[in-house]
């Protein structure tokens, strides 16, 4: 294995259930992803992926199951065998140990790339403006975008805007980044700048759960890649094995269907 | 035979001549030419006009107009976005208060619940708290108070839809992408989802208070003296009725103007990264 810290996981995700209506979106979901691991998502489209995503952002809360981060239980707090949902100054806590990326960036679209970066420091985590405006050159920077930093995001291509997304999930030094579907809205020669930022951000040891349709990218940075199928997890295993050797049928039909 | 080109940039370009607008102008211009006349020699003393423009009691009830205008805007923003969050509040509670008063106060007549605030005492000679206070609300509700609360919380119902609109025109990316950075509610609409729908807020706010210029007129009936109630005043004592009332047409037509000046000026701030076009660095 790639990632070596012991310990317990960072995320532990118990049977998971989410519904929309009678629509079952997860059906008894569970995974764990340990410290310094990138866990890569594949699957069909309506599989579930983003509304994992999602729930364990706090931006969908699940009806069943548990889900644990850094130890501690999200969206619920218990007591004794009563469960009190968590109010919104609590799970915006919560949310702050995770960072998302979005298919669409979803930039903040009247505040410059710094700002956009800044911003979150500054209000939500009390930073000294300047500071804040710093660590965000900085971020910029380490994205491949310093001389972006006045640009609004209506001046940035879709691939500079989605680096931009990613310094501003950095900025909050989250324990987590999930990233969904990050390069998917991108024209193809706007992809590798973006898949590139992702790669370093692995190589030095961010935990992240990338959901994804780029197999060979999986391979390559996935420590471990899950296979969802109709809000199950039908496979989960080392990224090789997953991708080149599936122990499902259904596996390997997903994967013959994407290659071909 | 003449070869034929394929570049136009050495051609001259003929603008069309459109007939009918200069027709139109013409008309609109003799009909203007007219108007004009019709008051330059009707029975009005254009001298008094002037003279009255800037006589003490005018003035007073100009600088009352604007004053409950602003004030009375102030409250209904302030009314306005406090109850649109609550209108779009999770809380089942909080959103029903906001749909009762949204509905309760844009049924009722402005005219009328200014009536009914200055004729409070009718219904309530005192209040105040039992035991440790108590007022005569007839010394309080004078016609300033009636008026302000009376405009300001009607207008505070109207608000309520703009920045209701204002905030359901903001993708839901947007709230989304501020959660997860881990805002607040409170936060998220301030830093993120305010500025973004003062866009869609500001052109009908801008009216709204173009309109509360002229409605504080209303005001008139319960005696607070802003400009009509002062031209009023004046004509009852010197009879030059029509006079009086093109000098309050006239303010209200400067401070109205000015109104839609900064209203631009605002606009511009919001555009921001919108239009990146148009942004000055
Ligand atoms: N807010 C919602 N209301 C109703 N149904 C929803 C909602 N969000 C998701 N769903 C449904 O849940 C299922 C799973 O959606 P999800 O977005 O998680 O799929 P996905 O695996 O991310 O697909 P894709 O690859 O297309 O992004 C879909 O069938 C979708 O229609
Ligand atoms: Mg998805």
């Amino acid at each position: 294995m790639k990632h070596s810290k012991t310990g317990e996981p960072l995320v532990v995700v118990s049977g998971a259930k989410k519904s929309f209506g009678h629509f079952e979106a997860l059906k008894d979901v569970s995974l764990s992803v340990e410290r310094g691991e990138v866990l890569c998502v594949i699957g069909p489209s309506g599989s579930g992926k983003s509304t994992l995503l999602r729930c364990i952002n706090l931006l969908e809360r699940i009806e069943g199951g548990a889900i644990f981060i850094d130890g501690e239980m999200i969206g619920y707090r218990r007591s004794a065998d009563k469960l009190y949902p968590l109010q919104d100054a609590e799970l915006a806590r919560q949310r702050r140990k995770t960072a998302m990326v979005f298919q669409r960036f979803n930039l903040f679209p009247h505040l410059t790339a710094a700002e956009n970066i800044a911003v979150g420091p500054i209000r939500v985590l009390n930073e000294n403006p300047k500071a804040a405006r710093e660590h965000a050159l900085a971020l910029l920077d380490s994205v491949g975008l310093a001389a972006k930093r006045d640009a609004y995001p209506a001046e940035l291509s879709g691939g500079q805007q989605q680096r931009v997304a990613i310094a501003r999930a950095l900025a909050m030094r989250p324990q987590l980044i999930l990233f969904d579907e990050p390069t998917s809205a991108l024209d193809p020669e706007l992809v590798g700048d973006v898949l590139k930022v992702i790669r370093d951000l692995a190589a030095s040891g961010m935990t992240m759960i990338v959901v994804t349709h780029e197999l060979g990218f999986a391979r390559e940075v996935g420590h471990r890649v899950a296979f969802m199928d109709h809000g199950r997890i039908v496979e989960i295993g080392d990224a090789r094995a997953v991708l080149e050797n599936p122990a499902q049928q259904r596996t390997r039909e997903f994967i013959a269907a994407v290659r071909s | 035979m003449q070869k034929t080109s394929y570049d136009i940039s050495g051609l001259t370009i003929v603008t069309p001549r459109n007939y009918g607008r200069i027709f139109a102008v013409l008309c609109i211009c003799l009909a203007l030419a007219g108007i004009a006349h019709a008051f330059a020699v009707g029975q009005i003393e254009w001298s008094y006009v002037a003279e009255f423009l800037t006589f003490p009691a005018i003035l007073t009830g100009l600088v009352n107009t604007v004053v409950m205008a602003i004030l009375a805007m102030v409250v209904g923003i302030a009314l306005g976005v406090i109850f649109a969050i609550m209108r779009l509040s999770d809380n089942l509670v909080l959103r029903n208060v906001a749909i009762g008063y949204i509905w309760f106060f844009r049924a009722v007549p402005a005219l009328l619940q200014l009536l009914i605030w200055f004729n409070l005492a009718l219904i309530f000679p005192n209040f105040g708290i039992p035991g440790l206070f108590s007022v005569k609300t007839v010394s309080v509700m004078t016609p300033f108070l009636a008026a302000l609360l009376g405009l300001g919380i009607q207008q505070g119902a109207f608000t309520a839809e703009v920045v209701r609109a204002g905030l359901l025109s903001v993708d839901r990316g947007q709230y989304e992408a501020a959660q997860s950075i881990g805002m607040t509610r409170m936060m998220m609409l301030r830093y993120i989802i305010m500025p973004q729908a003062m866009r869609v807020i500001v052109p009908p706010i801008g009216n709204e208070f173009i309109g509360m210029v002229k409605l504080t007129s209303l005001a008139s009936v319960i005696q607070f003296s802003e400009i009509l109630y002062s031209a009023q005043t004046v004509y009852y004592a010197n009879n030059r009725v029509i006079e009086l009332l093109i000098v309050s047409a006239i303010w209200y037509v400067i401070v109205v103007t000015i109104l839609s000046l900064i209203q631009i000026w605002i606009e511009r701030h919001f555009d921001r990264g919108i239009r990146p076009i148009n942004h000055k660095k």
